[in-house]
């Protein structure tokens, strides 16, 4: 009641159409799972349900960029960092879960650590068999590292395409160190085999509805609280910060300590993406800090569009459907398009496919977008 | 140092067995055998035999022989090249030549001719044959004309010591003129005196000194496998030696960590001149950098592919002919999607950067798609191939030729910029761009030739890089990080900057390695690098303006 409190004269239609369609999408797509027979025209296989719930979790992630990207100005080319290390803290208590059942049949260890010949579970894997505490360190870790890299950065202002490289840096760096065989998640390999999640088994058709259920609501819990900040007085600020910094400066305002606000915040948005991705794909392993990973999922949010927050999502999924559909098909072409999408969508349309959309509805050209 | 329990010399008495062995064989007959005696075919088939008693004899008659055809033979031995044809059972040397695979009778002396796999059989050679051979071979090669092989053959006498050589390292000694083998034939006498326990104390001792003065870790290992009763004034004074040789080593390894610190910032420094350029001009970044340098190692590849075609002689100094043509392939490409992209999104930064890496994506494709993704081999000139010594490092000239190229292109670039109409309009640019507009510098035609310019640099770098990286669509790729950290931490618009950016980084990142590895060093790295800006956000060497930022 006090979230529509809040919210009421904050939402645009755009929004209640999306958080419908969400909330639809949660339930009828589980339904069409469990419900209708195989062969019913109207079944949806166990696969598509998993691929749907992987679209989503990218809507989450192109939601978590579009945050930064486009109410605050900070183009993140790192945010698949965020999302690999909430993946990692999931896939830790998914290897703990395993229980004893892995190749090697280790009661602690997990199979990589026994083939290692390590004798004991290092410190840092330590209580990640707990559900709650594993859930925390989805978005602390990724929160932790976001807030220490902000910090830095944005204290000595870096702005910019400086900044936007010293997250790509850091996005290398980690898919450095996470290849490292003796860092302890597995090497290249990652961390893969899961077994059960909460006591039920990942593959159980009921899992992955749920999952994929899961996916959907938290998606709109989010996009709840990112409407809630960009149309609060912090998210006028960040709009502010996004289009003069100095000025706000000047004006008295800490820009520092917004932007780190909800950088943070951005960063543990994109955890917990990471975390619900990672049992419906079955594996995390250090290809997800790959920077190509980052730079992509930032062109989601431009095929989308930028700055409505809706736009991400719609440009997650589209780009997605679109690269499942060539890379069954025409995987050679595959970079083709998405370079020549990158190239397009800056050049012809910036602000995207939903405000290039609204504007035809609202019968104009150009528009008040960033 | 417990002499005795040291596992480092438990080989010893298999090599004092080989050392009899030698002496039987050579100073029985290498030296002593009549000299002038010929090569006959028999000799040679004997080396096929399954007895390995009679290849040895073989080995060393053709040895004493002192033919001319007997080194040529064998080395064919050595390396397995030597065939013997099923016919008739000659024995044959076979060569590569221009890809296929030759065969010439070495005492007919007839030029090659081919022949099927399957008409001749390989002469193999056993593990005690191969030590009977290198001694052999490095005998008959002190007499060589070349300065390089003799040279070779005085570190195979330090390598396997035996006193039995005595005589003929002396002999060697006495006229040997080029200063290095004579040195190395001094450290192979004082090998062949401090490993025989039968030689007196005193000239044993003269000798460990000979070989830590010597200090490369050719001596250490002769010392090392000394016969020395332990506790004696000769084991204390031969552990000192060995000190004395690890210390000179220890610091030689430190020179040599310097040297591919300094190869690897001239890598960088290829790599991230063009960047600079375009990058400190137009604020611009370029993510399909790094696919210019890719592009310019493939543009070696096609005209080296070209010009072996017309020649082979050609294709010696194909890497000469790459370099222009590099540039203008690269540089032709960047103005395009200058007046194409880049152009239509100067007010927008973040933008171009997307744009770019979208580019970057399209042209790796495009490679791809046309030469396929596996590696392409560009093949090193002679004059490139090879390394010289330098103390007790090796430097291999291609890499010493990268660090030449990459100083003399900063240079070129330098003075471009500064002496050049152009330079004077991208310089102006770069430090005001409404002030130059201003003064009727057009300066949108001047950021077309930057990015050309820069894009160009970059095909030129690749020309250079395809001598020492994996010529495959995904070359651009390594270096596009690395590029943009050097220029973060050397300062935009200033190569001066990027001069120093590139050496520091390339420097500490080998001296980081040995102890780290190469990815903790890389991160490692990558992480000073993000504190850094911290203190200095515009670089080492930021520019100078006034604008409020």
């Amino acid at each position: 009641m006090i979230t529509a409190r809040l919210l009421s004269g904050r939402m645009t239609p755009w929004d209640v159409a999306f958080l419908l369609l969400l909330l639809a999408v949660a339930m009828v797509v589980p339904l069409l799972n469990l419900i209708p027979g195989p062969d019913s025209s109207f079944h949806i296989s166990a696969y598509m349900v998993s691929v749907l719930g992987k679209y989503l979790c990218y809507a989450l992630l192109a939601l978590a960029i579009d945050l930064v990207w486009g109410y605050c100005g900070i183009l993140s080319l790192g945010h698949g960092a965020f999302f690999g290390l909430g993946g990692y803290a999931m896939g830790m208590h998914l290897m703990r879960n395993i229980d004893g059942r892995g190749v090697y049949g280790h009661p602690v260890l997990p199979d990589f650590m026994v083939f290692l010949n390590w004798d004991e579970l290092p410190w840092y894997w330590l209580g990640f068999d707990m559900f709650p505490f594993a859930m925390l360190m989805v978005v602390l870790a990724p929160g932790a590292l976001a807030f220490l890299l902000g910090w830095f950065a944005f204290r000595s202002r870096v702005t910019g395409v400086y900044l936007s490289i010293v997250t790509q840096a850091m996005t290398f760096a980690l898919m450095l160190a996470f290849f490292q065989n003796d860092l302890g998640f597995g090497g290249s390999d990652g961390l893969t085999d899961f077994r059960d999640l909460l006591g039920v088994s990942l593959t159980a058709d009921g899992m992955r509805s749920g999952l994929f259920a899961a996916s959907a609501i938290i998606l709109a819990l989010a996009y709840l609280a990112c409407r809630l900040i960009v149309s609060s007085k912090l998210g006028r600020v960040l709009v502010g910060v996004r289009d003069a910094e100095a000025r706000l400066r000047f004006l008295g305002y800490r820009a520092e300590r917004f932007k780190l606000a909800v950088w943070t915040f951005s960063a543990m948005l994109a955890g917990i993406a990471g975390a619900l991705y990672v049992p419906q794909v079955g594996i995390i392993n250090p290809g997800e800090f790959a920077p190509a990973k980052s730079i992509e999922a930032v062109v989601w949010v431009a095929v989308g569009g930028r700055g409505f927050l809706v736009g991400g999502p719609i440009g997650a999924v589209v780009v997605n459907a679109f690269k499942t559909f060539f890379t069954g098909n025409f995987a050679d072409y595959w970079l083709f398009f998405l370079g020549g999408l990158f190239v397009l969508v800056t050049l012809f349309l910036p602000q995207g496919l939903f405000g290039w959309a609204r504007d035809r509805l609202a019968g104009r050209k150009g528009g008040d977008g960033p | 140092m417990v002499a005795r329990s040291d596992p480092r010399r438990s080989p010893r008495i298999l090599s004092a067995w080989f050392a009899s062995l030698l002496f039987i064989m050579l100073g029985a007959t290498a030296f002593a055998a009549v000299p002038g005696g010929d090569l006959t075919a028999e000799q040679l088939e004997r080396l096929g035999e399954r007895n390995l008693r009679v290849v040895e004899t073989a080995v060393a008659d053709i040895a004493a022989s002192g033919s001319p055809v007997a080194l040529e033979v064998l080395r064919a031995l050595q390396d397995g090249r030597l065939y013997r044809r099923d016919a008739d059972g000659v024995m044959l040397v076979s060569v590569r030549v221009g890809g296929a695979q030759v065969y010439s009778d070495p005492l007919a002396g007839t030029l090659g001719e081919e022949l099927a796999d399957a008409d001749v059989t390989l002469v193999r050679v056993s593990n005690r044959i191969r030590r009977v051979l290198s001694a052999a071979i490095a005998s008959l090669s002190l007499d060589s004309e070349d300065p390089a092989v003799r040279l070779a053959a005085a570190r195979q006498f330090i390598d396997s010591p035996d006193s039995a050589l005595l005589e003929a390292i002396e002999t060697a000694l006495v006229d040997e003129a080029d200063g290095r083998v004579r040195n190395e034939l001094e450290v192979a006498r004082a090998a062949a005196i401090a490993s025989d326990p039968a030689q007196s104390e005193d000239a044993r001792r003269e000798a460990v000194d000979r070989l830590a003065e010597a200090g490369s870790n050719r001596a250490r290992r002769v010392l090392i496998g000394m016969f020395i009763e332990e506790g004696s004034e000769l084991d204390v004074r031969r552990d000192a030696a060995v000190e004395v040789i690890d210390r000179n080593l220890a610091r030689w390894q430190q020179v040599q960590n310097l040297w591919f610190g300094l190869s690897l910032g001239s890598v960088l420094l290829l790599a991230a001149m063009g960047l600079a350029i375009t990058f400190g001009v137009m604020g611009v970044i370029n993510m399909a950098h790094g696919e210019m340098i890719m592009i310019g190692a493939y543009t070696t590849f096609v005209v080296q592919g070209i010009l072996r075609g017309i020649s082979p002689a050609l294709a010696e100094v194909s890497l000469l002919i790459a370099l222009p043509v590099a540039f203008l392939v690269a540089g032709l490409i960047g103005v395009f999607i200058e007046r194409t992209v880049i152009r239509r999104l100067y007010s927008r930064p973040l933008e171009t950067l997307l744009a770019t890496w979208g580019i970057s994506l399209i042209l790796q494709q495009l490679v791809r798609t046309f030469f396929g993704a596996s590696n392409q081999r560009v093949e090193t000139p002679s004059w490139l191939a090879g390394s010289m010594e330098f103390g007790q490092i090796m430097i291999t000239y291609n890499r010493l030729a990268i660090l030449i190229f990459a100083l003399v292109m900063l240079a070129a670039v330098i003075l471009l910029l500064k002496k050049t109409p152009l330079g004077l309009h991208i310089r102006a640019v770069t430090q005001n761009r409404k002030m130059a507009e201003s003064m009727g510098i057009r300066s949108d035609r001047v950021d077309m030739l930057t990015f050309g310019l820069g894009s160009g640099i970059a095909g030129v770098a690749g020309v250079a890089l395809s001598q020492i990286a994996n010529v495959s669509p995904n070359l651009g790729q390594g270096y596009i990080i690395d590029s943009f950290m050097v220029i973060v931490f050397g300062g935009v618009g200033n190569l001066f900057g990027t001069l120093v950016g590139a050496m520091t980084l390339g420097i500490t990142t080998q001296l980081v390695e040995p102890s780290l590895g190469a990815v903790a060093a890389k991160v490692l790295i990558l992480v000073f690098i993000i504190i850094f800006i911290q203190f200095r956000p515009r670089g080492l060497f930021p520019q100078k303006g006034r604008a409020a930022e």
